[in-house]
C-alpha cells in the first residue's frame, strides 16, 4: 500500500477530487497550508505599506492506495492538477505501513 | 423655615420674571440630541471598535474590544463625578481656564434643568459621548504592545488634564473661547487633541517588534469595514447633533459632513489607483474617516463647495501624512491616528477659517473679522491644544512607565496580548 500526498493548487480541488473519482478512489483527507517553491510570493498593500507574503495558500491531499492503483491515482492528480504555470504543486509517493478501518476493525487493502 | 423661604422666592419670581429661566424647553431640538447622542456612542460602541479590531492582528483583536469598552465605562464615571462640571460650569473668577465642581456628581440636577432649550441632562450625555471617544481615538497609536492597566491609567488621567482644560477653554466658555476660535463639533477638541497624544505615545512606547520590516496585515479587513459605515453614520450625530438644533442648520451640517466623507474616500481611493495600481478597501475608508475628520470643525461653518475643497484636500493630506509617518519616519503610530485624525484636525481647524466667510458659501464670519484673522486664531487654538496634549500626555506617560511600566514584554507581545493580558482568545481554533 502506498500513501500518496499531493500538494496542488487549491481551486484545483474540485478537478483532482473528480478525476479520483473516476477511477476508483473513494477516499481523499485534504488539508489547507502554506507553502511555496520555485512560485513567487505576492504584495499586499495596506495604507501604503507594502508586504511581500512568501507563503502562498494550498491544499494538501492524502490518498491512501492499493499498489495496483498507484500510477492510474498519480497520473490522475497530475493531470487534473496541471496548469502549466509555476505553483502548480508536487505529488510524493511514501509506504504506508498499515490501515485500519475504525468501525470494522479491516486491515490491509480492505481497509483501503 | 423653609417655607418661608420658598414664598419668598417665589414672590421674587412673580414680580421680576427675568429671574425666571429664559428659556423653555424644546422637544424637537431634545430629540435630535437625544438621537445624536445615541449616535455618537455607537461611533464608539460598536464602530471605532469594530474599525480598530480589524485593523490588528488576530491575537491582538480582544485587546483592542476590551480597550475601548473599558473607555466609555471608565470615561462615563470619570465625566459624572467632575468632568462634565469642570468643563461646563462656570468657574468664576477662573471661567477663563476651568470651572468648579459645582456640577460635580450632578447633584443639582432635575429632570426639567435645562442647558439652553434641551434637558442638561441630554447636553450631559451628549457630551459625555465626545469625551469617550477622544481616549479611544488614541489606544490606536500603542495597539498591540500596551499593557490594559496603564492604558486605563493613562486614559483616566489624560482625560482630567487634557481633554478637560482644552474642552472648557474652547468649548465650555473659557479664554479660546473667548477669542473667537471656530470649532463646531471637535476639530481640535477631539481631533487635534487625541491626534497628538497617539503620536506622543507611539514614540514613548516605541515600535512593534518587527516593524517596518515585518508584514503585520489588518486581521479582519471586513470587521473594518463593518465599523467604518457605523462611524460614517455615526458621524452625522457627532456633527449635526452639534448644531444642538432640529432645523436647517443640523441639515447643512448633515449635508457638508457627508459630502466631505464621501470626497475625502473618493481621492484617497484615487491616489492609491494612481501610485499602486490598485485602489485598495482600506484606503477607501481611511480616505473617508480623514475626510469627516477634517470636516469636524467647520462642519456647522462651511457650505457644500467648502466641503467638498475640504474633503478632497484631506484625502491628499491625511495620505501624505501617513506615508511620512509610518513609511519615512518609521514611527509606529500602529493605526496611524496622528494622520488620520492630528493630520486632518489641524487642516480642518485651518480651513475652517477660510471657508466660513460668507464670501466662500459659508455662514459667515464674525462681525469684522477677516479670514486671515480667523484663520490666526484657528492656528493659536490649534498649537495651543499641541503642545498642552503632547506635554501632559508626555509626563503622564514617562511617569506610569516608571511606576508601573507601559510595555508589555517582548515574549507577551509575540503571544499576543488577549491571551497574556485578559486570558481569552478571539477565535477558537481546535
Amino acid at each position: 500500500m502506498k500513501l500518496i500526498t499531493a500538494i496542488i493548487k487549491p481551486f484545483k480541488l474540485d478537478d483532482v477530487r473528480e478525476a479520483l473519482s473516476d477511477i476508483g478512489v473513494a477516499g481523499v483527507t485534504a488539508t489547507e497550508v502554506k507553502g511555496f517553491g520555485r512560485q513567487k510570493g505576492h504584495t499586499e498593500l495596506y495604507r501604503g505599506a507594502e508586504y511581500v507574503v512568501d507563503f502562498l495558500p494550498k491544499i494538501k491531499l492524502e490518498i491512501a492506495v492499493a499498489e495496483g492503483i498507484l500510477d492510474a491515482a498519480i497520473n490522475a492528480i497530475a493531470k487534473a492538477a496541471n496548469t502549466g504555470k509555476i505553483g502548480d504543486g508536487k505529488i510524493f509517493v511514501t509506504n504506508l505501513e498499515q490501515v485500519i478501518r475504525i468501525r470494522t476493525g479491516e486491515t490491509g487493502e480492505d481497509a483501503i | 423655615m423653609f417655607s418661608i423661604i420658598n414664598i419668598s422666592l417665589l414672590l421674587l419670581l412673580w414680580l421680576m420674571p427675568e429671574l425666571a429661566s429664559a428659556e423653555e424647553l424644546n422637544q424637537a431640538n431634545t430629540v435630535w440630541v437625544l438621537t445624536s447622542t445615541t449616535l455618537v456612542l455607537f461611533m464608539t460602541l460598536p464602530g471605532l471598535s469594530l474599525f480598530y479590531a480589524g485593523l490588528v492582528r488576530s491575537k491582538n483583536v480582544l485587546s483592542v474590544l476590551m480597550q475601548c469598552f473599558a473607555i466609555s465605562c471608565l470615561v462615563s464615571i470619570l465625566w459624572l463625578a467632575g468632568g462634565y462640571s469642570l468643563i461646563f460650569s462656570s468657574g468664576g473668577e477662573w471661567q477663563a481656564v476651568i470651572g468648579n465642581f459645582s456640577k460635580a456628581f450632578l447633584t443639582q440636577l432635575t429632570t426639567t434643568s435645562l442647558t439652553g432649550d434641551i434637558p442638561e441632562t441630554v447636553f450631559f450625555m451628549f457630551q459625555m459621548t465626545f469625551a469617550i471617544i477622544t481616549p479611544a481615538l488614541i489606544i490606536g497609536a500603542f495597539a498591540e504592545r500596551m499593557k490594559f492597566s496603564a492604558m486605563l491609567l493613562f486614559s483616566g488621567i489624560w482625560l482630567i488634564l487634557v481633554y478637560v482644560p482644552i474642552c472648557h477653554w474652547i468649548w465650555g466658555g473659557g479664554w479660546l473661547a473667548d477669542l473667537g476660535v471656530m470649532d463646531f463639533a471637535g476639530g481640535i477638541v477631539i481631533h487635534v487633541n487625541a491626534g497628538v497624544a497617539a503620536l506622543v505615545s507611539a514614540l514613548i512606547i516605541g515600535n512593534r517588534r518587527g516593524f517596518p520590516v515585518t508584514a503585520m496585515p489588518p486581521h479582519n479587513m471586513t470587521m473594518v469595514v463593518t465599523g467604518a459605515g457605523m462611524l460614517w453614520v455615526g458621524w452625522f450625530g457627532f456633527n449635526a447633533g452639534s448644531a444642538l438644533t432640529a432645523d436647517g442648520h443640523a441639515g447643512m451640517t448633515l449635508l457638508v459632513t457627508h459630502i466631505a466623507a464621501a470626497a475625502g474616500a473618493l481621492t484617497w481611493m484615487s491616489i492609491e489607483w494612481l501610485r499602486y495600481g490598485k485602489p485598495s478597501v482600506l484606503g477607501i475608508v481611511t480616505g473617508m474617516v480623514a475626510g469627516l475628520g477634517t470636516i469636524t470643525p467647520a462642519s456647522g461653518y462651511v457650505g457644500p463647495l467648502g466641503a467638498l475643497v475640504i474633503g478632497i484636500t484631506a484625502g491628499i493630506v491625511c495620505f501624505y501624512a501617513t506615508q511620512y509617518i509610518k513609511r519615512t519616519l518609521k514611527i509606529d503610530d500602529a493605526l496611524d491616528v496622528f494622520s488620520v485624525h492630528g493630520v486632518g484636525g489641524v487642516t480642518g481647524s485651518l480651513l475652517t477659517g477660510v471657508f466660513a466667510s460668507a464670501e466662500l458659501g459659508g455662514m459667515g464670519l464674525a462681525n469684522g473679522v477677516s479670514i486671515v484673522h480667523q484663520v490666526s486664531i484657528q492656528a493659536l487654538a490649534i498649537l495651543v491644544t499641541i503642545v498642552w496634549s503632547a506635554v501632559i500626555s508626555y509626563l503622564t506617560l514617562m511617569a506610569l512607565n516608571k511606576a508601573i511600566g507601559i510595555r508589555v514584554n517582548a515574549d507577551e507581545e509575540v503571544q499576543g496580548l488577549d491571551t497574556v493580558l485578559h486570558e481569552e482568545t478571539g477565535y477558537v481554533d481546535l
